[in-house]
């Protein structure tokens, strides 16, 4: 199944340039996992010690994964995931 | 209806149904009228408690000037009820915030102070802390912190939700100040403990991002994350697109910021019905689109719209 990543700019370097990229899971970990073994170096950008990173903000068709589950957020075939900066509007 | 002025019409507004947009008869979406108050926006009802509460506190007497950060809507009612209530006003605002915003303040009487774009409305309630600060006889208000706020949403918006809609499941609003989501939150949860409570913020582009800076995230002092269920962020283009869905299917002329609450309503609806659950989702019409005309977010293809609206605060 696939899912629709959307990748901010600053983290663009580890999808050659890509703007979405396409990747896979039945969870929001899975899913990260899935885009690590082909862009490495992304999983550590967004996530420390087993959670989220404090300042990135991951919403599930533009809904914020921590209130929905956090990284065992499921996942469906057709989904969109979008990976921001968390600045404005402090969400945290 | 009859009133004795126009500040006692603040409020009451119409509860009406979305057929066309609604996804099932058993997952309907409900839009919140609140344009329909005095000065056209939803802030009428927290200026006027703040106005009042200020009043019963001592800290407002005729002929003190009043103080605010605000991209507009607030700073347009505050200015209503300041002219008719005998006070002065001086706004702090955004200066990449709508021409017609800036007309109509100073049609109302009110001073404008403008703060740097780049800092948005963070930057304006830097400035205006620190112009109360210069001038202890002014009197700020201060939206992002004053009860007043919340309460007047506690108090008025929330029960006339569930008077008109005793079966509601879900309420969605814009996060700004966060008050109509607290106020309206609070009460409706009280009501029935079981009601979804969701907020739809704006994402703005990267470029607004670029310029700031992650020590500037604000969190208003009114906001508690316990009130909301989940939160949405929805895109320009998101925020667009459904505010010309809303015109063009029911018939709706609504801001920029009521795109992205209906954007979000029609997320929870989505899931309601994939989830094969009943809904009735109420979302707010925060203001109508006559203030965002030059913008250019009615006119031409959505690309060029929101190409338009690149670097604009539009909630």
């Amino acid at each position: 199944m696939a899912i629709e990543v959307r990748i901010p700019t600053i983290l663009r370097p580890y999808t050659d340039g890509a703007k979405a990229v396409d990747a896979q899971g039945a969870t929001l970990q899975e899913l990260i996992g899935d885009l690590e073994s082909r862009h490495p170096g992304l999983q550590a950008r967004l996530v420390d010690q087993g959670a989220l990173r404090r300042f990135v903000n991951v919403y599930l068709n533009d809904e914020d994964v921590r209130f929905l589950g956090g990284l065992e957020t499921p996942l469906s075939d057709g989904d969109t995931v979008t990976v921001l900066p968390a600045v404005a509007g402090g969400s945290r | 209806m009859r009133f004795e002025s126009l500040i006692d019409s603040v409020g009451r507004t119409p509860l009406v149904g979305l057929p066309r947009l609604s996804p099932s008869e058993d997952v309907r979406v409900w839009a919140k009228l609140e344009d329909r108050n005095p000065t056209g926006s939803i802030k009428d009802r927290p200026a006027l408690w703040m106005i009042e509460q200020a009043e019963k506190d001592g800290l407002l007497r005729p002929g003190c000037t009043i103080l605010e950060p605000t991209s507009g809507n607030t700073g347009i009612s505050l200015a209503m009820s300041a002219k008719l209530k005998g006070y002065k006003l001086i706004c702090v605002m955004p200066e990449n915030t709508s021409e017609e915003r800036r007309q109509l303040l100073r049609m109302w009487g009110a001073e404008i102070i403008s703060s740097p774009a780049a800092g948005g409305s963070n930057e304006a309630v830097r400035v205006a802390k620190g112009l109360a600060a210069e001038n202890p006889s002014w009197v700020m208000l201060y939206q992002y912190g004053n009860p007043a706020n919340w309460r007047s949403h506690y108090e008025t918006t929330g029960p006339e939700i569930l008077a008109d809609l005793p079966t509601v499941t879900h309420f969605v609003a814009g996060l700004g100040t966060t008050g109509t989501l607290m106020g309206v939150g609070r009460f409706l949860r009280e009501q029935l403990p079981d009601v979804k409570i969701v907020a739809a913020e704006p994402r703005y582009g990267e470029l607004v991002y670029g310029l700031r800076n992650v020590d500037e995230g604000f969190i208003p002092e009114l906001y508690d994350p316990e009130v909301l269920t989940t939160r949405f962020s929805v895109s320009s283009g998101d925020a667009l697109r459904r505010t010309r869905e809303l015109l063009a299917a029911e018939g709706i002329f609504a801001g920029v910021s009521t795109g992205a609450a209906l954007h979000a309503a029609l997320g929870m609806a989505a899931k309601a019905v994939k989830a094969g659950e009943r809904a009735d989702i109420v979302f707010v019409v925060a203001d109508g689109g006559w203030k965002y005309l030059s913008t250019g977010a009615y006119e031409g293809t959505l690309d060029e719209a929101e190409e338009r609206l690149e670097g604009q605060l539009w909630a």
